[in-house]
C-alpha cells in the first residue's frame, strides 16, 4: 500500500476525494476566517504551549496507558487501554472543546455553541466555556436529552442553555444542522465548537489536530513496542483519527469500530462506511446513509455519540486508500462489552466506547497472542440509566 | 425556455422600471396532486417567475417554516419525479429555477440532475451549500443543458468573494438579506441597501434578493434598495401550511401575491 497519510488537506479542503466547503456563502468568510486564524494559532509557540499547559494541568493529560490484566486474561489477548475517560469531563472531547475555546477567545469572539449526541461534547465545551470566560450555548436533540439526562444537568450547572432540537429524529444529526443554522444567524459573534471530525473545511483537520495528542501520548507511553492493532469507535470520528493519525503508516493495522445498532441488514444501524456511500453531509463530502435519491436516512445506536448518519472526511480517505479498516458492533454486543470491562477491569466504559471493547471480545479468537490498544474513549457514568433499563429488558 | 428566458424576464423589468416578484413554493405541497394548482395560481396574480423548491431531508438554510414544508411535502410523496413534473407545469408558463441541496444533485450526478431538469423546461438552479469554489461541475453540467446557476452573495461576503461569484456569471446573484437563514422577520432588512451597493461596484448581473422578506413593506425595500427581483418563501409556505386544503390555499396564495405585485410594479 503506498498511500499516506496527509498532514493536512488541499487548498479545496480535501483529503483526496473527500472534505471540501459545502456550506451556505454566509458562512464562507467565517470558514476562511477560521481556516487563517487556526493556521495562524497552530504556528504560534505560545498558543500551542497555552493549549498543552490547559491540557496537563486543567484536563489531567497525559492520560494513562493501562495494561488490562484481568481482560488479557480472560481474551488470551494482550490488551492495553489509553484511557480518555480519565481525561477531566469523562471523554476525549475536551481537548477539542479546550483548543477551539483557546481559539475563539483569540478571535475575539465572546460567545460558542455547539451540537452534541451523548452530551460528552456538550459538556466539554461548556467547560471550556467556563474556564476561558465565553458564553455558551448547546443544541441537543430532543432524544438525547431523555437518554442522556445527566450530562444536560452537568451542562447547566456549568452555565450552559441547552436547546432541545425536535426536528428529525430528535439525534445528533439533527443538532448539528441546529448549530449550524444558528451559526449562520450568529457568525459575527459566535464560534461553532464543531464536536467532531466533521463538517466543512477546516473543521476535520482542525479537530484531528487538536484530537493527535491522544495517538502521540501512546507514542511516547509505548516506546518502540508498537501494538499489533488499535482500536477505536467511530462516531463522527474525532476520537479513532486522534488516536489514527499518529499511528498511521507504521503498519499497525487501524481498526474503527461503527455502530450495527440492531443489526447492519435491520436498516437500523450508524455504519456510515460499512454500509453508506459518498455524498454531502453537513458541508462535507464523506460516507453518509442516504436513500437513492439523496435523502439523508436516520441512524440509530443505543450510544448517541454514535448515533450519527455521516462520518468525517479523514475517514473516507483512510477507508478508500486502505490506511485503517472499518468494522461494526451490534447495540447487544456494545452492552456485553460495557459488562465486561466492568467485570475484569473495573471500568464502567461509555456505550461509545464499548464497541470499540466489544469488537476485541467476538474477535478475541483471531487476535491470539497479539497486542491490542483500545482507545477507551470515554466513561460510561452518562450510560448507567440506559444500561440498567437495557439489561432488565433482557 | 433556459437561461435566455429568465435574461429577458430581467431586461424587461429593468425596462419598464418594475421589480421581478419570484415566489419560493416547495414542491409537492400540500400534497403532489394539488401542487401545480399553487404556482398557476401564484403567476395568475402576477408572478414573474418562480423558485421551486425539491424537497430534501435537511434544509440547512431554511427555518422552520420551510423544514416544516418539505417534511410534509416528503411525508406525501414528493420524490424527485414528483418535483419534475410540478416544474414542467410551472416552467409551462413562467420562468421556473429549481431549488435543492448539493447532495439529491450529486447522488443523481450534476449531468444527470441538469439534463433532467432541462427537460421539463426548467430555467436554473439554486443549490444554497454549493458555495462559487465547489459549483463549478454544476456550472458546466447547466450551461451544457442551457439552464441558469444562481450564486449567493450574503452580508458577511468580502469584496474579493463578490468578485468570485460575478466571475463566475451566474444568471443572477441572490443577495442574502439577512444574516441567518430562511423564516419571516418583522423588520425589513438593515442590510439591503449596503448589500446591493457592495454587489454593484463589482457587477451589473441582476440582484434578486430573498431571505426573511416577509411583507410587501419588506419587498418595497428591497425594490428601493436597487434589486432587480425579491423572493418570498417562508410567508407564502405558511400560507399554505395554514390552509385546510389546496383549493384555499391557491386562493389565499393568489391574495398575496397580489399584496407584494401592487408595490412591486
Ligand atoms: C465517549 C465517546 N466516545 C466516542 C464518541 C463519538 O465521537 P467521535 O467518533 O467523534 O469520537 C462520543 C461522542 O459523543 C463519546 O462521547
Amino acid at each position: 500500500m503506498t498511500s499516506m497519510r496527509l498532514d493536512r488537506p488541499d487548498a479545496r479542503g480535501r483529503f483526496g476525494e473527500f472534505g471540501g466547503t459545502f456550506a451556505p456563502e454566509t458562512l464562507m468568510p467565517a470558514l476562511d476566517e477560521l481556516a487563517g486564524a487556526f493556521t495562524e494559532a497552530w504556528g504560534d509557540e505560545e498558543f500551542v504551549a497555552e493549549y498543552r499547559r490547559m491540557l496537563s494541568d486543567f484536563v489531567g493529560r497525559p492520560t494513562p496507558l493501562h495494561l488490562a490484566g484481568r481482560l488479557s486474561e480472560s481474551l488470551g489477548v494482550r490488551i492495553l487501554l489509553k484511557r480518555e475517560d480519565l481525561a477531566h469531563t469523562g471523554a476525549h472531547k475536551i481537548n477539542n472543546a479546550i483548543g477551539q475555546g483557546l481559539l475563539a477567545k483569540r478571535m475575539g469572539k465572546p460567545r460558542v455553541i455547539a451540537e452534541t449526541g451523548a452530551g460528552q461534547h456538550g459538556v466539554a465545551t461548556a467547560t471550556a466555556a467556563a474556564v476561558l470566560g465565553l458564553e455558551c450555548q448547546v443544541f441537543m436533540g430532543s432524544v438525547d436529552i431523555e437518554r442522556q439526562a445527566l450530562n444536560v444537568l452537568r451542562m447547566e450547572i456549568l452555565g450552559t442553555e441547552v436547546v432541545p432540537v425536535t426536528s428529525g429524529a430528535g439525534t445528533l444529526k439533527d443538532a448539528v444542522s441546529e448549530a449550524m443554522r444558528e451559526w449562520v444567524k450568529s457568525v459575527e459573534s459566535t464560534h461553532y465548537i464543531i464536536g467532531s471530525v466533521v463538517g466543512p473545511h477546516p473543521f476535520p483537520w482542525m479537530v484531528r489536530e487538536f484530537q493527535k495528542v491522544i495517538g502521540e501520548e501512546v507514542l511516547d507511553q509505548i516506546g518502540s513496542d508498537l501494538p499489533d492493532i488499535v482500536v477505536a469507535c467511530v462516531g463522527g470520528g474525532s476520537n479513532a483519527m486522534g488516536m489514527f493519525y499518529p499511528l498511521a503508516g507504521l503498519g499497525i493495522d487501524l481498526v474503527g469500530i461503527e455502530a450495527a445498532g440492531e443489526g447492519i441488514a435491520t436498516g437500523r444501524h450508524g455504519a456510515s462506511i460499512g454500509a453508506g456511500s459518498p455524498g454531502v453531509l453537513h458541508g462535507t463530502h464523506t460516507y453518509m446513509l442516504q436513500d437513492e435519491e439523496g435523502q439523508v436516512l436516520e441512524a440509530h445506536s443505543i450510544s448517541a455519540g454514535l448515533d450519527y448518519p455521516g462520518v468525517g472526511p479523514e475517514h473516507a480517505y483512510f477507508h478508500q486508500s486502505g490506511l485503517a479498516r472499518y468494522e461494526s458492533i451490534t447495540d447487544e454486543e456494545a452492552l456485553d462489552g460495557v459488562e465486561l470491562l466492568a467485570r475484569t477491569e473495573g471500568i464502567i466504559p461509555a456505550l461509545e466506547s464499548a464497541h470499540a471493547v466489544a469488537w476485541v471480545a467476538r474477535e478475541a479468537g483471531s487476535l491470539q497472542g497479539k497486542t491490542v490498544l483500545i482507545n477507551l474513549s470515554g466513561r460510561g457514568d452518562k450510560d448507567v440509566e440506559q444500561i440498567g433499563r437495557a439489561r432488565a429488558g433482557r | 425556455m433556459g437561461a435566455d428566458r429568465l435574461r429577458h424576464m430581467f431586461a424587461s423589468a429593468r425596462a419598464d422600471g418594475r421589480t421581478a416578484f419570484l415566489p419560493f413554493m416547495t414542491a409537492g405541497l400540500p400534497d403532489p396532486s394539488g401542487s401545480p394548482a399553487l404556482y398557476r395560481a401564484m403567476a395568475e396574480a402576477g408572478a414573474d417567475a418562480f423558485e421551486v423548491g425539491i424537497p430534501y431531508s435537511d434544509p440547512l438554510m431554511d427555518g422552520p417554516v420551510i423544514q416544516r414544508g418539505s417534511d410534509l411535502a416528503l411525508a406525501a410523496g414528493t420524490n424527485l419525479d414528483v418535483s419534475f413534473e410540478v416544474i414542467r407545469t410551472v416552467a409551462d408558463r413562467s420562468p421556473a429555477l429549481a431549488m435543492t441541496y448539493a447532495n439529491p444533485v450529486f447522488r443523481r450526478g450534476v449531468e444527470w440532475f441538469a439534463q433532467r431538469l432541462s427537460g421539463v423546461g426548467a430555467d436554473g438552479i439554486i443549490v444554497p451549500d454549493l458555495p462559487v469554489e465547489e459549483s463549478a461541475d454544476l456550472r458546466r453540467a447547466a450551461s451544457r443543458h442551457d439552464l441558469g446557476t444562481v450564486l449567493f452573495v450574503a452580508p458577511t461576503s468580502s469584496r474579493a468573494r463578490i468578485e468570485a461569484v460575478a466571475a463566475a456569471e451566474p444568471i443572477f446573484i441572490y443577495a442574502v438579506a439577512e444574516v441567518g437563514v430562511t423564516g419571516e422577520r418583522t423588520e425589513p432588512s438593515r442590510r439591503a441597501e449596503g448589500l446591493v451597493k457592495a454587489i454593484r461596484d463589482v457587477t451589473d448581473i441582476p440582484i434578486v434578493m430573498g431571505v426573511g422578506i416577509s411583507t410587501p413593506a419588506h419587498a418595497l425595500a428591497a425594490a428601493e434598495a436597487g434589486a432587480d427581483g425579491v423572493i418570498v418563501g417562508s410567508a407564502l409556505v405558511r400560507v399554505v401550511l395554514e390552509s385546510p386544503d389546496a383549493e384555499s390555499a391557491a386562493y389565499a396564495l393568489a391574495a398575496r401575491v397580489r399584496e407584494f405585485r401592487a408595490v412591486l410594479g
